[in-house]
């Protein structure tokens, strides 16, 4: 450690590259490092994130720094794993290989950390140890010889505490120094486990067999076959309860304070196509992407919080029985709850699903859970054809077609996911899951996690949104009717002559022109459609009055079989371009949102069809 | 009873039977209760749950314990082993056979 090391090549910084286990501390060691100064993206081709970042060390060495997925071995399992060990051998596409590795192990975890280790010491790459977690360690009566273990295993191994920047200054000062060479590999056939039991009885001293009481303590009460579902039930109540209630204001407020801001801003501007493509265009659309931000950022801020603190694996433990039902594992129930208020939160949330298959799966049935979008058209229709009878004396006849709605759309749900998982049933489909030790969630790495969500959401999804919101528009606008001309506007331009020919199409579902043209600027958000319902009836309100003045013209002028019918659609019909959008950049593949879109409609038109003919057949309308 | 003599256990391919010997597998071991792992049973050649059970430690001469079961029946089971804990579907414990600590 004399040697005062000088940046050996200033131009190129050193490229190294992060791996361990899950739950290793990997993370917020890596967010430690890095502060801000990192990039989330994919890799090429498939949904894995792929994290990186820069830092400098004391002596001013530029780091560039590669935070591969958690991985149990380099024998992988999943695409995640995949990428980690195509990154360590060299072998990926378009990832080069890493100068030196950074191994991170928990030292409360080691008898499975070190197996991984000895495996990332048969690479011949250069690698440096981080003893994470050596606190919580030492909490536990944990003694631990690292220079014994270092000579032992013949790589430095440098103690970090991830939680501060003092503790990962042993890191950065040990990145200071030049590179250690590569361990001399294991002799072949050496069984690693057996390799492991030495080391371990060698340098460790573990009087109480390394066991953490107060995990052992808080699961009796979390895994407790009556406790803990109901204290999971506790915990997502509350979730769900803020996710709705806290987001309103703050979604309402940012929706009239972007109104409120477009009408100053576009004053001075006199009416007319650009005034109209810069409120009803740009402006609508970019309200519509931000007004999602409250609700996204409460849902990520509970998965995060839930996820570090190790609750989130045991509530997937809970559900696990649940989910199966429906062919998949417990993780996906988060996701799918969270779909209720909305499925671009709940198909971002479908990142804490590891396997692949069940994520996808997840993100296809994610849209038939019934969205709070759906509630203002599910609440015009009903309240115009469904009559206010009370059944069996406290049941209102209204508030049970509601329910029979989600219902309808749940068990939908669960049957395609079984039918899209049924495939692969032949093969077992493990659970495997680790359930790590309680520890207090980071604040930075919460934060740092949140602003991650924010930015992806806002630059990658917002520019598809916002640029199908004004491509819409002009549809709706354009060609502008001639002067004087009787009817709405939204008639005469291309979106009504769409409408009018798509009728070919929904006539055998009972939908009239009206409906058709409106369902086109309702692909911006379900909601819009009740608004430019009013526009083609000519109602003129734009506002909260349209449903008000909508519900007795609808209740004269459609047949109930029509409204029904309507409604049928709306369980499943993929109109939502922002849903699709999301999709589109959490899978990474056009392939599968094309398919979504297309399974979505073929079920919204047979459930559609099926209810008209049914309505018709039983109120006689012919 | 049959010991492996094997070390590791895992590599060996043994028609799954139950019942002829006196063999306690993971899946069926009560809440609380504590064993020893005698071998990890493949159900296919290169049975890639086995593989990774073994990559996760239950290999033979490890000490196990169920500290919990599912909600719905006794699926699935959580399992400590050393200080790591593991959630296991009823057929991944099933391929653990156990041997009693005494």
């Amino acid at each position: 450690m004399s040697v005062t090391a000088s940046p050996q090549t200033p131009a190129s910084p050193l490229h190294i590259a992060l791996v361990g286990n899950p739950n290793c501390g990997k993370t917020s060691l890596f967010n430690q490092l890095t502060g801000s100064r990192q990039k989330v993206a994919n890799y090429a081709g498939v949904t894995v994130e792929r994290k990186e970042g820069f830092f400098t060390t004391p002596h001013g060495r530029t780091i560039r720094v590669l935070d591969l997925p958690g991985a149990y071995s380099l024998d992988s399992t999943s695409p995640d794993e995949d990428v980690t060990r195509d990154v360590c051998l060299g072998r990926h596409r378009t990832e080069p290989r890493p100068e030196m590795l950074v191994a991170v192990i928990s030292a409360t975890n080691l008898r499975l950390h070190l197996r991984f280790l000895l495996e990332l010491k048969q690479l011949g790459l250069p690698v440096i140890v981080a003893l994470n977690m050596m606190d919580e360690a030492r909490r536990h009566g944990l003694q631990i010889d690292a220079a014994g273990l270092q000579a032992d295993l013949d790589m430095p191994i440098v103690p970090v505490v991830s939680l501060n920047r003092a503790g990962v200054m042993p890191l950065l000062q040990a990145l200071d120094l030049p590179l250690p060479p590569a361990p001399v590999p294991l002799p072949a056939g050496l069984d690693p486990h057996m390799e492991v039991r030495r080391l371990l009885a060698t340098h460790v001293v573990d009087p109480a067999a390394g066991t953490d009481r107060l995990t052992d303590r808080l699961d009796r009460v979390f895994l407790h076959p009556v406790w803990g579902p109901v204290i999971l039930l506790a915990v997502l109540f509350v979730m769900f309860q803020t996710v709705f209630a806290w987001a309103q204001p703050l979604m309402d407020g940012l929706d009239s304070g972007i109104s409120t801001f477009g009408q100053i801003v576009l004053k001075p501007l006199p009416d007319g196509i650009l005034h109209s493509l810069l409120a009803d265009g740009v402006l609508a659309g970019a309200g519509t992407v931000i007004v999602f931000l409250p609700q996204i950022l409460i849902l990520f801020l509970w998965i995060l919080a839930l996820e570090e603190s190790g609750y989130l694996p045991r509530a997937a433990f809970l559900l696990d029985r649940l989910m199966a039902l429906a062919g998949l594992s417990g993780r996906s129930f988060i996701p799918l709850l969270s779909s209720f208020a909305c499925a671009i939160p709940g198909i971002m949330a479908a990142r804490t699903i590891q396997n692949p298959r069940d994520r996808l799966v997840t993100i296809l049935i994610a849209p038939l859970m019934t969205c709070s979008a759906r509630l203002p058209v599910y609440t015009l229709l009903i309240g115009a054809f469904v009559p206010h009878h009370t059944v069996l004396g406290i049941f209102g006849l209204q508030g049970l077609v509601l329910f029979g709605l989600y219902a309808v759309a749940i068990v939908s749900g669960v049957i395609a996911a079984r039918v899209m998982t049924r495939g692969v049933k032949s093969e077992e489909h493990p659970l495997l899951l680790e359930l790590p030790s309680y520890r207090r969630p980071n604040l930075r790495s919460l934060v740092l996690g949140l602003w991650q969500r924010a930015v992806m959401f806002l630059s990658r999804v917002g520019t598809i949104i916002v640029s199908l919101n004004v491509l819409l528009w002009a549809l709706s606008s354009f060609p502008l009717p001639p002067a004087g001309a009787p009817g709405a506007a939204i008639d005469y331009s291309l979106a009504g002559r769409i409408g009018h020919l798509m009728q070919w199409v929904f006539a055998p579902i009972g939908f009239n022109w009206q409906i058709c043209v409106s369902l086109i600027p309702g692909l911006a958000a379900r909601e819009v459609a009740v608004s430019s319902l009013a526009t083609v009836y000519a109602i003129g309100a734009t506002d909260d009055g349209a449903a008000d003045k909508l519900l007795p013209l609808l209740s004269t002028q459609w047949s109930m079989a029509t409204a029904f019918s309507l409604l049928a659609w709306y369980v499943y019909a993929p109109q939502c371009i922002s849903t699709l959008a999301v999709m589109r950049r959490e899978t990474g593949s056009i392939k599968t949102v094309l398919w979504a879109a297309a399974y979505l409609f073929g079920l919204a038109y047979l459930a559609a069809f099926l209810t008209y003919h049914i309505t018709r057949a039983i109120t006689g309308v012919p | 009873m049959r010991l492996s003599r094997t070390e590791a256990g895992a590599r060996e391919l043994p028609p799954h039977h139950r019942g002829t010997e006196l063999m306690l597998y993971l899946d069926t071991l009560p809440k609380g209760g504590h064993a020893v792992i005698e071998k990890v049973e493949q159900r296919a050649p290169l049975d890639p749950i086995a593989t990774r059970l073994g990559e996760l430690g239950f290999v033979p001469g490890e000490a196990v314990q169920v500290v919990a079961t599912g909600p719905m029946g006794r699926d699935p089971i959580a399992v400590r082993l050393g200080s790591s804990r593991f959630a296991l579907r009823r057929g991944e414990a099933a391929r653990v056979g156990l041997r009693t600590a005494s």
